[in-house]
């Protein structure tokens, strides 16, 4: 059992506060991705729970144990670096050995985890190489092999694939998620990229500047931003944010961009009563929208500025009065720049924000899925 | 209808193939000038350096008489150790070599010693004063030693240490510590420190740690320091002269008697102290081809 909690974490480089009291908790053998841009403190807290950086508050528990003051080699743990942070001065084989015969493991258990580990990443049949013959991608196998060799029960990865050239990428992604599904280890992962973080955690914790805004399985990070951050940094193309005047009349709310008006869904009703004469952001995603070629009652107007067709689907950028609004369509769906499209909204699939604060308004977030 | 609708063009028009293969012509001479104009560059520089050494050479390999004589030869024929030899067997010579070679590898030995935890701890801590240290470190090399030199003799008299091999060996390693510890704290930043950070880890204390990876690999570096702390010491004349009377170390006894000898001394006298740069020189050569290529990766 290596359930890993961290506990009102605070890390400062002088006045800069890296990790803002952050609360962690990641369950036994669970996945979860640490997201967010550079500098928001995702490695930082990575590093903390290696011990490579001690917190200047708070605590750090991993299975039960309090490790806030222990050293690295007493938390056991292992981990992938960004920049593989193999040992030039060895071979293939020693690296992948290094934390077994730093623990003093007996000879065979060596060799068969080595093996096990080498063979788990195809590269057997390069033990007796140096590293500095090898390429990034092969170098990379060799640290997750060293990782995974010692059979630690937390795994930490820090942004390990960002050194890989793109298809390289895509296919280490699904390797290591493969593989890690199949260990037993608990997993924390760093990365910027969204897609990585989609597609690998079991769970998403975004961070910005220190803090985690959101901690949630990724379709609901997807669909459910819990702000306007989170919303904007996921996604490709982001999410859209439109500009709202929220309405009241005789007993209904109305949402007005422009001419136009938003029906909200009947829960969003209540919370968006408050808002009343207030302007607010109205979030879609792309694919969200129903693009028509006739206009219908519900549809907006407006006029595409550019369509770009990127083969599965053809993106729209449209303008409406300052906010750019970028569609997705079906590839099928013919349409030029400068000619009218109508777009429809469904209710269900509009997240609203608070314009001052950028948090979602919601009664709960559960009744929207629900 | 999407926005692609003419069809791609993939044969491009006989007009700017041409404009290519002309422009590719005239970029190729540019480069090939200016790599021309930088081997003729570097190649006068090494004529500069390597002229005089070779003239050396080759005064030091020729006989007494021809070393005497003009035209001076520009290769040694006849070739003949008659010369060399005259200056091994002068009077007082080896034995200067010999205390040469003691003081230069003590200085070594004590330099390297004490520049590793030096050049360690400024490589990798943020320790309060590292920059007043770093400094103070320097500072050394910015008092000329000739302010020091009769407070340096009065005390090494004082302490009965004058006059004596070793005590001409802490006087040097005092003089090349502050190269040596920056020479090496440069090896030491080399040294990624994600990998120190990865051995910990996988289950080392620091120390360990440092043993296991960041000194294998800063190892060619330091060989590297300890070479060049051994010519700087071979090389070093005042200090030398200053605090040795009858213990003279080789360029002490060389300048002590050069007024006195005529040319083939001179020539097989500087011939020999340029050995050990000679040696240092070559292996320091292939470790800085080597560091960048192989530690960065």
């Amino acid at each position: 059992m290596a359930e890993i909690v961290v506990e009102k974490a605070i890390k400062r480089f002088g006045k800069f506060v890296a990790v803002d009291e952050v609360d962690l908790m990641v369950n036994d053998r669970e996945f979860v991705v640490l997201l967010g841009p550079s500098g928001c403190g995702k490695t930082t807290l990575l590093r903390a729970i290696a011990g490579l950086g001690m917190l200047d508050e708070g605590r750090v528990m991993i299975g039960n144990r309090d490790v806030t003051y222990l050293p690295p080699k007493d938390r056991n743990i292992s981990m992938v670096f960004q920049n593989y942070a193999i040992f030039p001065h060895m071979k293939v084989y020693d690296n992948i050995a290094f934390g077994l015969k730093m623990r003093k493991s007996p000879k065979e258990v060596v060799e068969e985890r080595v093996q096990n580990a080498a063979k788990l990443l195809h590269i057997e049949n390069m033990l007796d190489r140096y590293p500095g013959a090898m390429s990034g991608g092969q170098r990379q196998r060799v640290a997750v092999a060293r990782a995974i060799a010692v059979e630690s029960e937390v795994l930490l990865m820090d942004e390990p694939l960002s050194n890989l050239d793109a298809l390289l990428r895509l296919e280490m992604r699904a390797e290591l998620k493969s593989l890690l599904g199949r260990l037993k280890a608990t997993t924390i992962y760093v990365t910027h990229d969204q897609i990585e973080a989609l597609s690998m955690g079991d769970r998403i914790a975004v961070m910005k500047q220190g803090q985690i805004l959101q901690f949630d399985n990724p379709t609901r990070v997807y669909d459910l931003p819990a702000n306007q951050f989170v919303g904007s940094f996921i996604g490709n193309p982001p999410m859209n944010f439109l500009r709202g005047q929220v309405q009241r009349e005789n007993g209904t709310v109305k949402v007005k961009i422009g001419d136009f008006h938003l029906s909200p869904s009947e829960e969003m009703v209540e919370p968006l009563q408050g808002y009343d004469g207030k302007f607010i952001f109205v979030g879609i995603r792309a694919e969200n929208m129903e693009t028509l070629a006739s206009p219908a009652p519900d549809a907006l107007a407006v006029m595409v500025e550019v369509v770009e067709p990127l083969g599965s689907q053809n993106l729209l950028t449209i303008r409406i009065s300052e906010d750019i609004l970028k569609v997705s369509t079906h590839p099928d769906f013919k349409v030029h720049a400068h000619e009218t499209v109508y777009i429809r909204f469904p209710p269900a699939k509009i997240r609203w924000m608070d314009r001052d604060t950028g948090q979602a308004i919601a009664p709960s977030l559960d009744k929207v899925l629900a | 209808m999407t926005t692609i609708e003419t069809p791609i063009n993939t044969t491009p028009s006989r007009p700017s193939m041409e404009a290519t293969a002309v422009d590719r012509k005239r970029a190729k001479r540019r480069h090939s000038i200016r790599r021309g104009s930088i081997y003729i560059l570097a190649c006068i520089i090494a004529l500069w350096i390597l002229l005089p050494i070779w003239l050396i050479g080759t005064m030091a390999f020729s006989t007494p008489e021809d070393v005497r004589n003009y035209p001076k030869h520009f290769a040694p024929v006849p070739a003949s150790t008659e010369t060399m030899d005259f200056f091994l067997n002068t009077d007082g010579i080896q034995r200067a070599a010999r205390n040469s070679i003691v003081v230069a590898i003590i200085t070594l030995i004590l330099s390297t010693l004490l520049a590793i935890p030096a050049g360690y701890a400024i490589a990798r801590y943020l320790f309060p004063g590292r920059d007043a240290i770093r400094l103070g470190i320097l500072s050394v090399r910015a008092f000329p030693i000739v302010v020091l030199a009769v407070p340096l003799a009065i005390t090494f008299i004082k302490w009965d240490m004058y006059d004596k091999v070793y005590s001409l060996a802490l006087m040097h390693t005092a003089l090349t510590l502050p190269t040596t510890i920056l020479v090496v704290a440069s090896v030491f930043a080399g040294v990624p420190y994600e990998l120190e950070e990865a051995a910990r880890i996988f289950g080392c204390t620091p120390a360990k740690a440092f043993w296991k990876v960041v000194l294998p690999l800063a190892t060619p570096g330091i060989a590297a320091s300890a070479i060049l702390t051994f010519v700087l010491s071979w090389n070093e004349v005042f200090a030398a002269i200053l605090l040795t009377l009858t213990n003279r170390t080789l360029p002490a006894q060389i300048l002590y008697t050069l007024d006195k000898s005529g040319d083939p001394f001179k020539f097989a006298g500087g011939f020999f102290m340029l050995i050990p740069s000679l040696i240092f020189i070559f292996f320091i050569r292939r470790y800085l081809f080597n560091m960048y290529g192989q530690l960065n990766k």
